[in-house]
């Protein structure tokens, strides 16, 4: 084989370097994958277990997401996204999204993934594609999860509102549909927050942990009444609002907010990551 | 006397809410709002301050009203129309400045003044008595209308209209009703009737009609029970303003004063006091009132409610005078959510009715007319507003069924505990109290629920229930509020509660119909109303006698009103964050696209270079300097050919990384470029897929085997699996079983060792290693040696970088020296260690090496001498124009032992050599300093 031949060849070949299925072969076997993902399927039944050692006790608070939680599998669907939704599906938004560079860096497989070589832009869609994937993926398996074990804990009725009125499942199905969606939203921009850390840091922590550190920041500047509206431009200020989907009738308002917010700070994030990022000296 | 103090300062702070209320927010909704504001005339505005003389008190006392006159500057020529503002209870002409001058500076003379009684103003307080404070109300008129820059309807007319909220909105209307000369009055948060705000009553009188207005209160004739907190509130920021006048009844007029102690104690109002205050009220002025009139009341109020301005409403329009009104979600309770554009409607209505050359018709309205603010939405921030286009439009009513049960409410004796509906000062703070629980104690309550709404419900007006009692006594006082209770929970959206007293026969049913509090709701679906029957409240003076009560409620009738929403109000503030993100969103990614498209524009292309297509490596002046400012490579060039192996030599720090990184377009050059088989090299470009590389430690996936890291390597690289030469590159790794273990549990050789292999993939036609021989054994190493030699006699290309002199020795068929960035030498091997002007000279043991070296240096032709001062091998190596003959003979005339000769050098001594050159420092050449060079090798290892 003389040299020519090789360059023919293997400029031929050569089409997309880090396939997506290449780096979803990266990720896939990752403990922090597998941890992540067994957590989502646990969590359900860790709440099923802990309604059931809690169930002699007396109901403080009537007309709650969690005194209704047992009344069947769209109550708890929705109770069980609810309590995941503001902390736990930040933190593996963070934790999928954030990771995924500095990981490789802090392995010093980045260099070699640059030099296989891999275009800079190509590997940043790679990973933000099978990251946010994984996000949406982990989002649709709780809720689908939790209709399933809510369902068989506690029947299969549809969905009480505790603000009042009653969905059945023909309605609660596709609005579920758009909860996980809206979610998925709003992970976005915690996703898009973390990767921008990732791609400066090279410390997987630095960037999850600062992407969950803007959230807390941004839930306790939410608490400041005095800010006034200001508090609708933090980050995640609308992440509660798919409850409105629930209502009988939508109100459109803080969902549109919110996914214009959150694609605004998602724009922001990744633009400023790839900038940063194809300028960067690699230096891990 | 802390708690009077504490008292005080939370009435201050109510009563500054209820002013801030339509005050406050003056500025930029007067601009709004005026039309004056339209032609964009802003003028300077001057301010005059006068003590004003108005009629004297009963006594004879002399009376000035302490007054502020804002107006346009100007020559006097041009008139202006004016207007009169009043202050709230408790406050005085300062809450008026920014309104003022913003009203001013839009053409209208401004006049502003504190009451009778209240700050620097002299006399009593009377509550608005026609005969005083509306009286002096005219007086400022008549001053207003000797201004020669005020508009003037005739002599002695002013054009001029007044607004105020509360107390001064009660001076508004009582002028209007009382002076023909005003043009518009516009009154906020105000009553119609002063008696019946202070011992209302809801039981109607008859039971009302189907139709009618949607607060339509026909009140039974008695009296009911006393509202004492709020005559507390006054009473008690009175009368420590005005301690000094009287220490009980401070500025209050004497009588107003002692009527007020009398109800207090007794709980029930005398003759006189009911007769004061309806005198104090417009009711029985309204025939006087036509000039147009704006009626702002508020639903959170449990001082004046909508019922109050209902009642005004409806006298004007029966009478013919153009009348509109707003419901607002503020009151003296909370502030209105829709405050600017309250205040701006308000602005609106006056400068309709006073701007004009002509006085305008009476219709149409400049503004809709009835306006009401729908219930807050979960989250949002301003309430949406809805209109009609009359008032009092006839309300749609509906009955709900509602829990028909009989239940036993117990008044407990002295009144106490009391039932809390409403706790004053305590804002947004009241949202976290149980409420419920406060206001429904038990055996004190009955709670009566409507089956849930199949559909979501709007109701807006006061609401009407039938309630039976059979009381004990021979009066029943009873207070009623509506909740809303959705699963489970219930709440009392504006803390307002309906008190009725109803005259009795002990053990006999009697039934009336009540009022429930007026204002908006919004019952979900599945949500259901509770009407609730408490025998105490909090804010009332309740009966003190003991008394059992047997309470039953009927039909439950809501009203609701056909309105159209507003466009923009409440709505405005949303759509606009939905604009401004979207604006926002547009801006980043356009200048994401820009920067993009300016950066493809200003990219260097650097050319293909065909000349060099050839060859496999060459590195032309390539400089980086690193953020910290450390160069780190300083203009560097060096290449290599097909075959070679090529050693890149020199002590850490040297750049060798660096360059190596260059080569691999990890990093920028500051300048230079580096080219690979003809291609410029930058991050990514594809001619590196025939490179394969070791940069400075080799790096892998933990959690996956050996060969699964190269096949993911590879897949990574998006080429073929059968140009990957798995096999080969498996035998150089020659991990044997351990390559299915994964990688986290390998030693550091086995990483080097798969590191090679996993940059031998694909077998590239230029492999570069960096430092390959780290956590090798020697045995490893000597096994690297020909897999290397190998590769690049198959006309590849090897360049392998190390501090391990004498691997490169070995290894390597030409040499890169590179010293603190910049490249010391270059050249095969054996040029650099083989030298024909250079003779080593190996001594026997013991020789005195030094006093050899200095006779040499003496012998014509020698031009240095370098000492290995070791005892067991001494070595001199002398460099000289002399044959190697003359060297050995001249070496052997200083009399030492010769035991060998070689022409080549270790490259430990070229390296050395070459780096002392290039420091800047001479050759180790004297005996003297004989230590150094061993010493400089051992540093050099060390590193």
């Amino acid at each position: 084989m003389t040299s020519s031949d090789t360059v023919t060849a293997s400029s031929e070949v050569v089409r997309s370097p880090l396939s997506w299925r290449a780096e979803l072969g990266r990720q896939l076997r990752r403990r922090r994958t597998m941890w992540s993902f067994i957590l989502i399927l646990a969590l359900p039944l860790i709440l099923v277990a802990a309604f059931a050692i809690g169930g002699g006790g007396p109901q403080t608070t009537t007309g709650s997401l969690v005194s209704l939680a047992k009344d069947g599998s769209g109550n708890f669907a929705v109770f069980t996204t609810s309590a995941a939704a503001s902390f736990l599906l930040v933190v593996l938004a963070a934790l999928f999204v954030g990771d995924t560079v500095p990981s490789e860096a802090s392995w010093s497989t980045l260099r070699y993934l640059l030099i296989a070589p891999v275009p800079r832009a190509r590997l940043l869609t790679s990973k933000l594609v099978v990251a946010l994937a994984s996000m949406a993926v982990a989002v649709v398996l709780l809720i689908a999860w939790s209709v399933v074990v809510g369902g068989v804990a506690y029947g299969w009725s549809a969905f009480t509102n505790p603000a009042g009125g009653t969905l059945t499942w023909g309605e609660l199905a596709p609005r579920l549909l758009g909860v996980a969606a809206y979610i998925i939203i709003m992970l976005l921009q915690v996703g898009a927050i973390a990767f921008c850390l990732g791609v400066r840091t090279d410390a997987p922590l630095a960037a999850v942990g600062g992407a969950v550190m803007v959230t807390i920041v941004s839930a306790i500047l939410g608490q400041i009444e005095n800010l006034g509206s200001i508090r609708n431009g933090l980050p995640m200020y609308y992440d509660r609002a798919w409850f409105d989907l629930l209502t009988p009738v939508i109100d459109w308002t803080a969902l549109r907010h919110g996914t214009l917010w959150s694609l605004f700070y998602t724009i922001l994030f990744l633009g400023l990551g790839y900038t940063l990022f194809r300028r960067k000296d690699i230096l891990s | 006397m802390p708690r009077p103090v504490r008292l005080r300062r939370s009435v201050c702070r109510a009563l500054a809410t209820s002013l801030v209320l339509l005050c406050g927010l003056s500025g930029s909704a007067m601009v709004a709002g005026s039309a004056r504001a339209a032609d964009g005339s802003t003028s300077a505005v001057q301010t005059q301050d006068a003590m004003v003389p108005v009629g004297a008190e009963p006594g004879g006392a002399a009376v000035s009203l302490d007054t502020t006159t804002f107006a346009p500057t100007g020559d006097g020529s041009t008139k202006h129309p004016a207007v009169l503002l009043a202050h709230g209870f408790g406050g005085s002409k300062a809450d008026l400045v920014t309104q003022g001058k913003d009203l001013a500076a839009h053409g209208y003379v401004v006049l502003t003044y504190s009451a009778r009684g209240f700050a620097k103003s002299g006399g009593f307080i009377h509550l608005d008595d026609p005969a005083y404070e509306i009286a002096d109300a005219r007086t400022l008129v008549d001053l207003l209308a000797t201004r020669p820059d005020v508009l003037l309807d005739a002599p002695g007319d002013p054009r001029v209209g007044v607004f105020g909220p509360s107390y001064g909105g009660g001076l508004a209307l009582m002028l209007g009703a009382t002076d023909k000369r005003v043009d518009a009055v516009a009154a906020a948060i105000t009553w119609n009737d002063l008696a019946d705000t202070f011992f209302p009553q809801n039981a109607l009188a008859t039971t009302p009609p189907a139709t009618g207005s949607p607060a339509d209160v026909e009140r039974a004739s008695n009296p009911g029970p006393f509202k004492q907190l709020w005559a507390s509130r006054f009473f008690l920021g009175t009368a420590a303003a005005g301690a000094s006048v009287s220490p009980t009844c401070g500025r209050f007029d004497p009588t107003v004063c002692r009527l007020f102690l009398t109800a207090a104690q007794t709980g029930r109002p005398s003759a006189e006091l009911l007769t004061l205050l309806h005198a104090h009220s417009v009711k029985p002025l309204i025939g006087g009132l036509t000039a147009p009139t704006y009626l702002v009341q508020g639903m959170a109020d449990s001082l004046f409610g909508v019922e109050q301005s209902d009642a005004t409403a409806r006298a004007l329009q029966t009478q013919g005078t153009p009348v509109a009104v707003r419901w607002m979600d503020g009151g003296h309770d909370g502030t209105s959510t829709t405050a600017a554009d309250d205040l701006a409607s308000v602005t609106t209505w006056l400068s309709h009715y006073l701007d004009g050359a002509q006085k305008p018709t009476a219709t149409p309205l400049p503004i809709p007319t009835f306006v009401y603010a729908n219930p807050l939405a979960r989250r949002a921030t301003s309430a949406t507003l809805s209109q009609t286009s009359s008032y009092p439009d006839a309300a749609t009513w509906s009955t709900t069924p509602i829990d028909g049960a009989t239940k036993p409410v117990l008044n407990p004796p002295g009144g106490q505990p009391a039932s809390v509906t409403i706790i004053p000062g305590l804002g947004t703070l009241a949202a976290t109290l149980p409420a419920y629980q406060l206001a429904a104690l038990p055996t004190e309550s009955a709670a009566f629920d409507t089956p849930a709404f199949a559909d979501s419900r709007t109701i807006v007006g006061t609401p009407r229930v039938r309630l039976t009692v059979t009381s004990t006594g021979p009066t029943a006082t009873l207070f009623l509020s509506l909740w809303q209770v959705t699963t489970g929970t219930a709440t009392l959206p504006r803390q307002v509660v309906s008190p009725v007293t109803v005259a009795t026969t002990p053990g006999t049913p009697t039934t009336v119909d009540v009022a429930l509090p007026g204002g908006t709701w919004n019952v979900p679906a599945g949500s259901s109303l509770r009407v609730l029957v408490t025998s105490t409240d909090s804010s009332y003076a309740a009966p003190t006698v003991a008394r059992a009560d047997r309470v039953a409620v009927a039909d439950l009738q809501l009203p609701a009103v056909a309105g159209t929403a507003v466009a923009g109000a409440g709505g405005g503030t949303r759509d606009s964050e939905s604009i401004g993100v979207l604006v926002a969103i547009a801006v980043v990614a356009l200048g994401l696209i820009a920067a993009a498209l300016w950066r493809r524009r200003t990219r260097q292309h650097t050319p293909h270079l065909a000349e060099l297509a050839d060859v496999p490596l060459v590195v032309d002046h390539l400089v980086k300097t690193y953020s910290d400012g450390h160069r780190a490579v300083d203009d560097v060039s060096w290449r290599a050919e097909r075959g070679q192996v090529v050693g890149l030599l020199g002590p850490n720090g040297a750049g060798k990384t660096t360059t190596l990184r260059l080569v691999m377009g990890l990093i920028r050059p500051d300048s230079g470029v580096a080219h690979v088989l003809g291609e410029p090299v930058s991050a990514g470009s594809p001619v590196l897929a025939r490179v394969g590389a070791l940069i400075e430690g080799p790096g892998f996936l933990p959690h996956l085997t050996g060969r699964q890291n190269l096949h993911a390597y590879w897949a990574a690289t998006g080429r073929d699996d059968a140009d990957a030469a798995y096999d080969e590159v498996l035998a150089v790794a020659a991990l044997g079983g351990a390559v299915d273990r994964p990688v986290r549990s390998y030693s550091q050789g086995m990483r080097q060792r798969l590191g090679i292999a996993q940059a031998m993939l694909g077998l590239p036609e230029v492999l570069i290693l960096d430092e390959p021989t780290n956590g090798l054994d020697p045995p490893q190493i000597a096994a690297m040696r020909p897999i290397l030699h190998r590769y690049a006699a198959a006309g590849r290309t090897v360049v392998v970088s190390s501090h391990l002199l004498a691997e490169v020795e070995m290894t390597c068929s030409h040499v890169v020296v590179m010293h603190a960035g910049r490249v010391v030498t270059t050249g095969t091997v054996a040029e650099l260690v083989d030298s024909s002007d250079t003779t080593v000279v190996q001594l026997g043991p013991g020789s005195d090496v030094v006093a050899a070296a200095v006779s040499l240096r003496a012998v014509d032709g020698v031009t240095k001498v370098e000492v290995t001062d070791d005892p067991v091998e001494p070595r001199l190596v002398v460099t000289a124009d002399l044959t190697r003959a003359d060297v050995v003979r001249a070496v052997a005339n200083t009399g030492v032992d010769i035991v060998g000769i070689s022409s080549r050098r270790h490259l430990e001594e070229v390296f050395l050599s070459v780096i002392a050159g290039a420091s800047g420092g001479a050759p180790e050449s004297t005996g003297g300093d004989s230590t150094s060079l061993t010493d400089r090798l051992r540093q050099v290892r060390s590193r």
